[in-house]
């Protein structure tokens, strides 16, 4: 991108509601892997003469992910019919909200290129999922369309943006950020690939420090955080490269294509945007008690950025550290509980083990947190038993992949494989002269001042030992083992 | 009011309708009177009255999160004018 120019992008963000019903009936929601139309009933395949009953818990999410954000709630909000056909929607029409919105305004905060950022949020509406078009099944194309309604009617937070988004990167730690709330407060699952987190893009460029917005292209289909950050570096030079040759961008609707990775025009036929929104007569509008947002906003748990000031302020830890261990609500629970009755010197240790054995693990065994067959309170006794050095961290290694393997407790296993570190400073003596005996040459050059060659007698006694030797004595043995 | 036949032929394809040459004047009047009788409220001085779209005086008409089984799946298909396995099917749309 040419250097004078500026990316200006806003995001809307579909979010799936993890309630067990969908927003108006009483048919499962989440079903959408399940057989075609197993979920369906007389409202969300649109029969005519039915009527429409909000869902309690659908709204209580919905509010909960308002308050999560610092949005303003109304005190009344009216569901809207928004009017088009297209197979994937029954009623020829979604049941959205259009002028009054249940949540105003909101922001997020994230970090980019180094710094603290926010994106201002501008509104959040309730609305119900469409259907599932079926175009073609495997790799062969149908002749006709196939309709699904397992998915139609589901509960659907839409979460718009302020044009506030200056590049990719912060487009896609917004996303990640907006993410990790969501998944705290309980709102929704959040899982792209089943598609309870959706998104689409507002695109265009300005001059840099402008105030006016140029010409905004909207970008659709983006179903995966990378999606995002690549169509929007794509679309960015897609347009500088229009207003470089001396064209201009047009006002539309691109999609992406993941495949191909550029975004394309829709078809015009499809982004006919006339909606005709008017109120539903079948729904009253939503008026919130008070007191009920109140409980509301009393259950929600802490945020994950209170987390990590918190882990920073209580446990001393760094940001890095603080983040990897906020990145989910159940890492941060675990790592709480393996801490607990831990001295604070030891904290860091726990740390340790949990950024690189445990969360190591859990990918490469491809685990959530959930499923670790590790207990917290066992990785805690580990830690412990290398504060107290008892086990030199090599050796915790081994006895972290045997607890993780058996399940049994690490004070268990160092007794039972032998592994307690020696301390016994005679004993680790014996082994100093034996390695210095053994290797005269590396002795003398100690001797001489090179500091380099005390690693090969380390070497040789842990060897003699079979690692059991605390390094730290090896190290001041050999030294006075030299100057002797 | 009067309503051009340009309006009425936007309407028509937002509806899905094909209007003949006869049914075009038809609706072009007939939705002219809609217009009219609204403006006849307008004069009532109902400004003061909150517009309404519903049953007045109800709010926040709330049902438990209770999954329910819809047994009737199968008349549900049977509804529709075509369908290919548990699939309602319906004309190519890309």
């Amino acid at each position: 991108m040419s250097a004078e120019l500026e990316l200006v992008a806003g995001l809307e963000v579909h979010c799936q509601l993890a309630t067990r019903t969908k927003l108006f009936c009483g048919c499962p929601n989440g079903a959408a892997g399940s057989e075609a139309n197993t979920a369906v009933c007389p409202v969300c395949t649109g029969q005519p003469g039915c009527l429409p009953v909000l869902n309690k818990a659908a709204v209580a999410l919905a509010f909960k992910a308002a308050l999560a954000l610092d949005c303003g709630l109304a005190g009344r909000s009216v569901f809207a019919r928004k009017n088009y056909f297209y197979p994937d929607l029954p009623k020829a029409y979604q049941i959205s909200q259009y002028e009054a919105p249940f949540a105003l305004g909101g922001e997020v905060r994230f970090k980019a290129g180094g710094s603290e950022r926010r994106a201002r949020l501008h509104r959040i509406h309730l609305e119900e999922d469409a259907g599932k078009l079926l175009h073609a099944v495997g790799s062969r194309e149908l002749d006709c369309t196939l309709v699904d309604f397992n998915r139609c009617g589901a509960p659907l937070i839409e979460i718009v943006s302020e044009p506030d988004l200056r590049s990719a990167e912060e487009a896609h730690a917004f996303l990640t950020a907006l993410k990790e709330i969501l998944l705290y407060a309980g709102v929704s699952h959040c899982d792209m690939e089943k598609g309870e987190l959706r998104c689409d893009a507002n695109v265009s460029l300005r001059p840099k420090g402008a105030s006016v917005l140029g010409v905004k292209v909207e970008i659709k289909n983006l179903n995966s955080f990378k999606a995002v950050k690549e169509a929007l570096e794509h679309e960015a030079g897609r347009q500088a490269g229009l207003l470089a040759s001396g064209g201009r961008v047009e006002p539309e609707t691109r999609l992406w294509d993941a495949g191909k990775r550029r975004t394309e025009p829709m078809r015009s036929k499809e982004e006919a945007h006339d909606y005709r929104y008017f109120p539903d007569p079948d729904l009253a509008p939503l008026v919130p008690d008070p007191r009920w947002i109140e409980t509301l906003k009393a259950s929600l748990p802490e945020l994950p950025a209170a987390r990590r000031a918190r882990y920073a302020e209580s446990f001393g830890l760094s940001e890095y550290d603080a983040e990897v261990l906020t990145s989910s609500s159940s890492l941060g629970g675990y790592f709480e509980e393996s801490v607990r009755g831990l001295p604070a010197e030891a904290v860091k240790t726990c740390v340790n083990l949990i950024t690189t054995e445990l969360l190591g693990r859990l990918h490469a065994e491809g685990k959530a947190v959930e499923a670790c067959p590790l207990a917290a309170s066992s990785l805690g006794s580990l830690a412990s038993l290398i504060f107290k050095g008892t086990l030199s961290s090599k050796l915790a290694k081994e006895v972290f992949a045997k607890a993780w393997e058996t399940g049994k407790a690490p004070e268990a296993l160092v007794a039972e494989l032998g592994l307690a570190q020696v301390l016994d400073e005679g004993q680790v003596r014996g082994w100093v002269k034996a390695a210095c005996g053994a290797n005269p040459k590396a002795v003398a050059d100690l001797k001489a001042g090179n500091e380099r060659a005390i690693g090969a007698l380390v070497g040789a006694v842990m060897k003699l030992s079979k690692g059991k030797a605390n390094p730290g004595l090896v190290n001041r043995l050999i030294k006075e083992e030299a100057a002797a | 009011m009067k309503i051009s036949p340009e309006v009425v032929s936007k309407i028509a394809g937002l509806a899905r309708l094909r209007l003949t040459e006869e049914e075009a004047p038809l609706y072009q009047s007939q939705l002219g009177a809609v217009l009219d009788h609204m403006a006849d409220l307008a004069g009532l001085g109902a400004a003061a009255v909150e517009p309404g779209a519903g049953a007045p005086g109800l709010s926040s008409v709330l049902r438990e999160d209770e999954p329910e089984a819809f047994q009737g799946r199968e008349e549900l298909l049977a509804n529709a004018p075509e369908r290919e396995g548990p699939y309602f099917k319906v004309r190519k749309v890309l």
